[in-house]
């Protein structure tokens, strides 16, 4: 009971956020407005007992990304006055569609999803030999997850290396 | 250079910036007034804007007598009164072919000495604090309040002196002040090492001075640059040594010479310049000589008509006077000054060029500027 | 019920008062032992030795007039101080000023909780309180109170990297991510992680330094420096709350220092049954003792050293202390699985 309370508000309130985020005209309440959400979302994985996965959409999305996008809105608003933006409802006749359609999609998705049987047996979370989130979350990364990591650590180096590259001015 | 009232439209949206330093400010130590042209962070170009404390020595001079304007040569360099005292006392005994006692010329170098010394002091505290390091602050003024006291037991005042008259002294020594004088030598020794344990190693203040604002000796002396700043370069003119003056030439002292020609050389010049001039102090104050304290100067000081220039050396550097005399009127008909650091701020520019925002600081503490002398 | 509601909210209420206070008297002790170093006395005037001064400061800048720039954003002007404080204080509710011990009757925990990741959630909500001085610089409608946030704000990012990564060297000696555990786990080592991993101390004390925007990395909020701070049009109680997060932060950086490196609560040498006697000062105590060292030499640093420039911090960061930081985690991994 007291759950379902709190993972309605917390829904809420993310989706509350979400829409202001896009709706807001002044760019930097918009990615604050997104910081919020991503802090909600982290109330989310508490809920679900993931507290790893909590800390740490707190630590890198809300603590780093998000802090990336803030830096880059406010050196661009530097440069314009906000009475430059354009008129944010000039295309709301073509979002509305293209909304729509999306929505239809995910619905149709839903539904036959819905009518299917559900599979014999969704793949049993296998016995980790550790307990604990943090570490059970390793284990798999290691083991069974091994390549997507290895793949995803090259990215960002290659992407560090990329900003190096166009940002410097003599190596 | 546009003045900074039409570059102001202009602030936003070129990789050129414009700011302004001063004239209030807590680095200038004083109301100097710094235009610096950045290209993101580095230093373009630097325009330096003086005469915010233009008083009209120079003119007041003219119409008082020369005895009077010893007071006015005591607001220059404010830090460093005595010096001034004794470089214009000596002009004119040079004009006059005055000679002063040898017991005055002692004292005179004594005085001149502590004066250094006092002037350092203030330099190591505040260029140490612009950089960071605030309480070597404390502890450089705590040593100047020594000294001061010596003085106002000298002459009565702590900072503006008239300590000195044109052929010798005021008033004679009072007793017991040399073996002060002597006593505090030895405190000043241990306290020189305390802030080179401080700053002379430390790897931040290295970082923060070594490289910074380097000038060859050529071109040092080319800009007329003079005193710690120019020896700093490797050029060895200290006018101590070179026109010896008052009681020098008796002294047996090193002038110290930097190499690389940067802060930190000119850092390390002051450093030791501390010892030499306790050096001096102990020598001169030992072999202070019996004797009158002021020579043969007529009642009324008149000189004969003509001119002449004479240089000491301040703490700042080489301090000049050029006066002339029409010898008809007890004043001068005109009194020049070249003061050392006017003539050491016109480097500013070309050893702030390339550098970052955070070292100009660093390089006006290191040129070591008395706003009362730049401008008179 | 007890146990659920009432307890935690007095440990809260206990904890969190302790912090302000604390905050507040580490103005004044800052001012004195400054003073000190510096042959001077400090405040004096205000109570006996000064000890008042902290109120007086209080008073004085809560009735001090609020002044938002004409242009200014007002709600990012007024939150910005705020997100710069709560990080600080909400951190506390990891940190285990003692263990177990029994109280009226019942075992207490001294400590709010102990969420098995600990550490990863003081890391995460720290990385939060950067926003603080975004927002403060981009409230204040200014280049350069602008320009001076944003460098403040990259300085604290990158040394959280440097933080991250000796605080990931601690987690592989102790095992675990919660604070309680990794103190016990130096009881059970018989060792204070200080001296099995010194290089990371050191790497996490600078760190913290740099983080906390504390001399010698604060040019940022130098006077010197000629692009005002980003506190610049901030006055009165939204200016105090600035300082006061930095001083929290400080805290909040001795406390965990002592957890992690100097074995928390555990008093000298706490498996040796020959020093029992030092039990006479109760667990809280010696980590008090312990956080008040470490903040000691944050106060004793500002006075003695100069200051770096920018370049020559972020190059101190990135180029010296996370390459250390990755060494050093590297060799413990190897001597850990060789040796363990």
């Amino acid at each position: 009971m007291a759950e379902a309370i709190t993972f309605y508000t917390i829904a809420a309130c993310i989706l509350g956020f979400a829409a202001l985020v896009v709706t807001t005209k002044d760019t930097v309440h918009s990615v604050l407005f997104l910081v919020l959400d991503f802090l909600f979302v982290a109330a989310l994985y508490v809920m679900l007992g993931a507290q790893f996965l909590a800390a740490i959409q707190i630590l890198v999305y809300a603590g780093g990304i998000v802090v990336l996008y803030l830096f880059v809105v406010m050196l661009v608003n530097l440069k314009r006055a906000p009475e430059a933006h354009q008129d944010p409802h000039r295309l709301s006749k073509l979002g509305f569609g293209l909304a729509c359609a999306v929505l239809i999609e995910l619905g149709v998705i839903i539904v036959s999803g819905y009518m299917k049987a559900p599979p014999a047996a969704l793949a049993a979370p296998a016995v980790l030999p550790v307990s604990g989130n943090t570490e059970q979350v390793g284990w798999l990364l290691y083991t069974s997850y091994l390549i997507p990591f290895e793949i995803a650590s090259m990215l960002l180096l290659v992407a560090m290396i990329g900003a190096i590259v166009l940002a410097k001015r003599e190596l | 250079m546009e003045t900074p009232s039409t570059i102001h439209g202009a602030m936003f949206d070129t990789s050129e910036l414009v700011i302004n330093m001063g004239p209030q400010h807590p680095s200038t130590h004083g109301v100097l007034r710094v235009i610096l042209r950045l290209d993101g962070e580095k230093v373009v170009d630097a325009e330096v804007v003086i005469g915010y404390l233009h008083r009209g020595i120079e003119k007041l001079s003219e119409n008082r007598n020369w005895t009077q304007i010893i007071l006015l040569t005591d607001r220059m360099d404010y830090v460093a009164a005595a010096t001034s005292n004794v470089g214009y006392c000596e002009t004119v005994e040079k004009l006059m072919q005055i000679d002063v006692p040898r017991r005055a010329k002692y004292i005179r170098t004594v005085l001149m000495e502590l004066q250094r010394i006092a002037s350092h002091c203030l330099w190591v505290g505040t260029h140490a604090m612009d950089i960071g390091a605030m309480t070597v602050f404390l502890y450089a003024f705590r040593e100047r309040e020594l000294i001061l006291d010596l003085f106002e037991e000298f002459c009565g005042a702590r900072l503006t002196y008239n300590s000195m008259r044109i052929g010798g002294l005021p008033q004679d020594i009072p007793p017991g002040w040399d073996k002060k004088v002597l006593a505090f030598c030895d405190i000043m020794d241990a306290k020189v090492d305390e802030y080179e344990t401080l700053l002379t190693h430390n790897r931040i203040w290295l970082e923060r001075t070594k490289g910074i604002g380097v000038i060859g000796g050529a071109e040092a002396a080319g800009l007329g640059l003079c005193g710690p700043a120019l020896r700093g370069s490797g050029v060895a003119r200290d006018v101590r040594k070179d026109e010896p003056y008052a009681a020098y030439d008796e002294m047996d002292f090193d002038v110290p010479v930097g190499v690389a020609g940067d802060t930190y050389d000119r850092y390390l010049v002051r450093m030791e310049e501390f010892r030499q001039s306790l050096r001096i102090i102990r020598q001169a104050t030992e072999g202070i000589p019996e004797g009158p304290i002021v020579g043969k100067v007529p009642r009324l000081i008149k000189p004969a008509a003509g001119e002449t220039y004479h240089a000491i050396e301040s703490p700042k550097g080489e301090l000049g006077y050029f006066i002339v005399s029409d010898g008809k009127s007890t004043n001068p008909y005109r009194f020049r000054v070249r003061p050392p650091s006017f003539c050491n701020l016109q480097a500013l520019p070309r050893l702030v060029r390339g550098h970052l925002v955070a070292d100009v600081v660093a390089l006006i503490g290191s040129i070591d500027i008395v706003l009362g002398e730049v401008d008179r | 019920m007890i146990d659920q509601f009432v307890i935690p909210l007095l440990k809260i209420l206990i904890v969190l008062n302790a912090t302000l206070v604390g905050v507040t008297y580490m103005v004044l002790l800052e001012r004195k032992v400054i003073a000190w170093a510096q042959s001077r006395l400090g405040p004096m005037r205000v109570g006996p030795y000064g000890v008042l001064q902290p109120v007086a400061d209080a008073i004085k800048l809560m009735l001090k007039e609020d002044i938002t720039p004409t242009k200014a954003d007002r709600w990012v002007f007024t939150v910005a101080p705020i997100i710069s404080m709560v990080p600080a204080l909400i951190v506390y509710a990891v940190i285990p000023f003692g263990p177990v011990v029994r109280l009226f009757g019942r075992d207490v925990s001294l400590y709010i909780t102990d969420i098995n990741v600990g550490l990863l959630y003081i890391v995460s909500v720290a990385s939060v309180g950067v926003y603080g001085i975004i927002l403060a610089g981009y409230a204040s409608n200014s280049k350069f109170p602008l320009l001076s946030s944003l460098r403040a704000s990259a300085q604290l990012i990158s040394y959280e990297v440097a933080v991250t990564l000796t605080l990931v060297s601690v987690i592989l000696m102790s095992g675990s991510l919660s604070m309680v555990s990794i103190v016990d786990s130096q009881y059970n080592a018989r060792v204070w992680f200080a001296f099995v991993q010194p290089v990371a101390f050191v790497i996490f004390f600078i760190g913290g330094l740099a983080e906390t925007n504390r001399a010698p990395f604060d040019l940022p909020e130098a006077e010197q420096e000629l692009t005002g701070g980003f506190h610049t049009e901030y006055s009165g109680m939204r200016f105090a709350l600035f300082f006061l997060a930095e001083y929290a932060n400080m805290i909040v950086v001795s406390s965990v220092a002592t957890t992690l490196f100097f074995g928390g609560w555990l008093r000298p040498f706490p498996n040796v049954a020959a020093l029992h006697f030092l039990d006479v000062l109760p667990s809280w105590t010696w980590f008090l003792l312990k956080s008040f060292v470490f903040l000691y030499i944050f106060i004793w640093v500002r006075a003695t050293l100069p200051r770096y420039r920018y370049d020559q911090l972020m190059r101190l960061g990135w180029k010296v202390l996370i390459p250390l930081a990755i060494a050093n985690l590297v060799v413990t991994g190897i001597v850990k699985v060789m040796l363990f």
